[in-house]
C-alpha cells in the first residue's frame, strides 16, 4: 500500500514537472517575439542567441511605425468591432428563434446551419472573392466582415444559450401584452447577456486572426490589417527579424491582452458551442 | 361546431405569429448566411464544371475533375493533407486529454493559468506564430539549430524548412502547437462534469485509477471527445497560414496540402475552376470524415 503512494505520488510530480517544461515551451514563442523585438540587427543576427536583450532598443518599433502599421492596426480594430457588433447582434436574435419560436422550417434550417459548419470555410474563398468584386467591397475590410458574420458558429451558439430561458417567462411576458420586440430586448436579451458576452469575445479573436479571408480579399497597401502586414513585412524582408517581430509583437499582444482579461468568459463560449455539438 | 372552429382559427393565428416573428428574427442572420456561407458554396460547385480564368469562361463539364485525379502534385498535397491529419488528430487529441486529466483537479487558479498556456498559441494569431518559429527554424541565425547543437543532438546546421524530409515535420510540430489549446479547454470542463458519486462509488469498492478512468470517465467524456476528434480533423485539413508563410508548399512540393493548393491554382494562377473542384473535393473528404467519426462514436456507445 505504502509502496503504490510513493509510486503514485512520485508519478505526480514528474507530470507536474513535465507540465511545467511544456508550459515554458507553450510561452516561448510570443517571449522570443516581444524580446526579439527590442534586440539591435548584430544581436539578432549573431551566432549564438540572446536569451534576453540586455540594451534593448526602439529602433525596430521606429522602423515598423514608418510604414504604414498604425493604419494597420486601426483597419483591423474597425474590422474586428463591426464583426463583433453585427455577428452579436444577428446570433441573438437568430438563435433565440431557433430555440423558442415555433416556426416551420426550423429543423431544417438548424440542420442546414449544422451541416455548414462542419464544411472547411476556405473552400467557399473563391466565389466569394468574385462575389466581392461584383459588389465593388473587393479591398474593402467589409469584405472580410461581412463573410465572417455570415459563418452560423453565433447563431448556433446563441441557441445553446436561450434554450435555459424559462418558457413561463416568456408566457408571462406574453399575457402582459409585452410584444415581440418588446419581450426580445427586455427579458431574452439581460438572460442571454453572458453567451453575448462569450461570443462577443470569440468572434473578436476569430476575426482578428482569420489570415486566409484577409489575404484573399485585402491587397491595398493601406487596406492591410496586422495580420496582413507582417506577413507583408516578412515577403518583402525576409531576415529583418527585429522589425518583423515588432511587427509581430504589436499584432498580437493586444489580442493577448483582450484574452487574458476576458478568458473566463471566452472558455465558457468554447465550451458552450461544444455541447450537443 | 362553433367552438371548434373558433379554436382552430385561433391555433391557425397564434401558428401564423409565431411564424411571422420566427422569421423576423431570423432574418439578419439568414440574410447574412445565404448571402455569404450558401450562395458562395453553391456558386462554388458551378465553376467547379467551368473552365473559368482570367480571360475564359466556358463549360467543361466534369474534365476539372478529371484533371484533378491526373494531377501528380494534386496527388501529393493529398498525401501530405493526410499525414499532417493522422499524425496530428490522435496527438493532439491524447496529449490535450493528458494534459486535461492533470490539471482538472488543481486550484482554479492553476487551472486557469495552464488553460491559458496552453492557449496562448492559438491567441497570439497564425502569422505571428508562424514568423518567430520561421526565425527559429532559420538555418544560420535560428535558435534551434543552436540549442540541438549545445544539447548534442545534432553536430551540424540543419536546414529544417528547405529539406524536404524535415520540413513536413516542422509544420506538424507547429500546428500541433497551435491545435492543442481548444480541446484543453473541452476536456477539462468535460473532465469537470464527470458524476463524482459514481467515481466515489467505484474508489470505495478498491477501483485503480486506471479502471476508474477506463470504465467511469472515458464513457462520459465521449461526446466530448467525438467533437475535439471532429474540429481537430478539420483544422488540420485546413492548415494554410503556417504552410503559406513558413515554405510556400516547397520544398519540391513536400509541404503542399490540398488548401495550399487551391490557394495556388486559385489565386496564383487565376485557375479558378480547377480550384473550385478541389474545393468540393475537399469538401466531401471532411464530410466523409466527420461522418466517419460520428458513426464509429455512435456503435461505440
Amino acid at each position: 500500500m505504502d509502496h503504490s503512494v510513493q509510486k503514485t505520488t512520485a508519478y505526480k510530480v514528474i507530470c507536474i514537472l513535465l507540465l511545467i517544461v511544456l508550459a515554458i515551451l507553450f510561452t516561448f514563442p510570443l517571449y522570443w517575439i516581444i524580446t526579439g523585438s527590442f534586440k539591435d540587427a548584430r544581436t539578432i543576427n549573431a551566432a549564438i542567441p540572446t536569451w534576453f536583450p540586455t540594451q534593448p532598443t526602439v529602433d525596430n518599433y521606429m522602423r515598423l511605425f514608418e510604414k504604414p502599421a498604425m493604419r494597420w492596426m486601426l483597419n483591423t480594430v474597425f474590422m474586428c468591432a463591426m464583426t463583433l457588433l453585427l455577428t452579436c447582434v444577428t446570433a441573438a436574435m437568430g438563435g433565440y428563434a431557433l430555440a423558442k419560436k415555433n416556426f416551420t422550417g426550423r429543423k431544417l434550417i438548424f440542420s442546414i446551419f449544422v451541416c455548414a459548419m462542419a464544411l472547411p470555410k476556405q473552400v467557399i474563398l473563391i466565389p466569394l472573392l468574385k462575389e466581392m468584386a461584383f459588389l465593388k467591397l473587393h479591398n474593402t475590410l467589409w469584405a472580410v466582415i461581412l463573410p465572417t458574420v455570415g459563418w452560423p458558429f453565433g447563431v448556433f451558439l446563441m441557441k445553446q444559450f436561450s434554450e435555459n430561458i424559462p418558457d413561463e417567462m416568456l408566457e408571462a411576458a406574453k399575457i402582459d401584452g409585452a410584444g415581440e420586440a418588446l419581450t426580445f430586448t427586455q427579458i431574452v436579451f439581460p438572460m442571454i447577456k453572458p453567451g453575448v458576452g462569450a461570443l462577443a469575445i470569440f468572434t473578436f479573436i476569430t476575426a482578428w486572426n482569420d489570415y486566409f479571408l484577409q489575404l484573399i480579399m485585402l491587397n491595398d497597401t493601406n487596406a492591410l490589417t496586422i495580420s496582413l502586414g507582417i506577413a507583408k513585412l516578412q515577403s518583402e524582408l525576409s531576415t529583418d527579424y527585429g522589425l518583423i517581430m515588432a511587427g509581430a509583437a504589436l499584432g498580437s499582444i493586444p489580442i493577448v491582452l483582450i484574452f487574458l482579461l476576458f478568458q473566463k468568459f471566452f472558455t465558457k463560449g468554447i465550451t458552450m458551442g461544444a455541447v450537443k455539438g | 361546431m362553433m367552438q371548434t372552429q373558433k379554436i382552430s382559427r385561433k391555433l391557425k393565428a397564434t401558428r401564423r405569429q409565431e411564424n411571422i416573428a420566427g422569421y423576423l428574427f431570423m432574418a439578419p442572420s439568414l440574410l447574412f448566411f445565404v448571402g455569404f456561407v450558401v450562395f458562395p458554396m453553391a456558386m462554388c460547385l458551378v465553376t467547379s464544371t467551368f473552365n473559368y480564368t482570367m480571360s475564359d469562361f466556358t463549360f467543361v463539364g466534369l474534365s476539372n475533375y478529371v484533371e484533378l485525379f491526373q494531377d501528380a502534385i494534386f496527388g501529393k498535397s493529398l498525401i501530405n493533407t493526410v499525414i499532417i491529419v493522422v499524425v496530428s488528430v490522435p496527438t493532439v487529441c491524447l496529449f490535450s486529454l493528458w494534459v486535461a486529466s492533470l490539471i482538472y483537479k488543481l486550484k482554479d487558479i492553476y487551472t486557469s493559468a495552464f488553460r491559458c498556456v496552453f492557449y496562448l498559441p492559438v491567441v497570439t494569431g497564425s502569422v505571428a506564430v508562424t514568423v518567430v518559429w520561421k526565425w527559429m527554424f532559420n538555418p544560420y541565425y535560428g535558435l534551434l539549430n543552436y540549442v540541438f547543437k549545445e544539447l548534442g543532438i545534432i553536430t551540424q546546421s540543419v536546414n529544417w524548412l528547405g529539406n524536404a524530409d524535415t520540413a513536413l515535420w516542422c509544420i506538424i510540430v507547429i500546428l500541433f502547437t497551435t491545435s492543442v489549446g481548444q480541446p484543453i479547454v473541452l476536456y477539462v470542463s468535460a473532465l469537470s462534469n464527470v458524476d463524482h458519486s459514481l467515481v466515489e462509488a467505484a474508489e470505495v469498492d478498491g477501483a485503480t485509477d486506471l479502471q476508474v478512468f477506463w470504465r467511469i470517465k472515458w464513457p462520459q467524456i465521449m461526446p466530448t471527445t467525438l467533437y475535439i476528434l471532429v474540429i481537430t480533423t478539420i483544422n488540420s485539413f485546413q492548415c494554410f497560414a503556417l504552410i503559406q508563410l513558413l515554405t510556400s508548399g516547397g520544398p519540391m512540393y513536400s509541404t503542399s496540402t490540398i488548401m495550399y493548393y487551391i490557394y495556388y491554382e486559385a489565386f496564383k494562377l487565376q485557375r479558378y475552376g480547377y480550384g473550385s473542384a478541389m474545393g468540393v473535393i475537399l469538401a466531401v473528404i471532411i464530410a466523409a470524415f466527420s461522418a466517419l467519426q460520428f458513426r464509429l462514436a455512435k456503435s461505440d456507445n
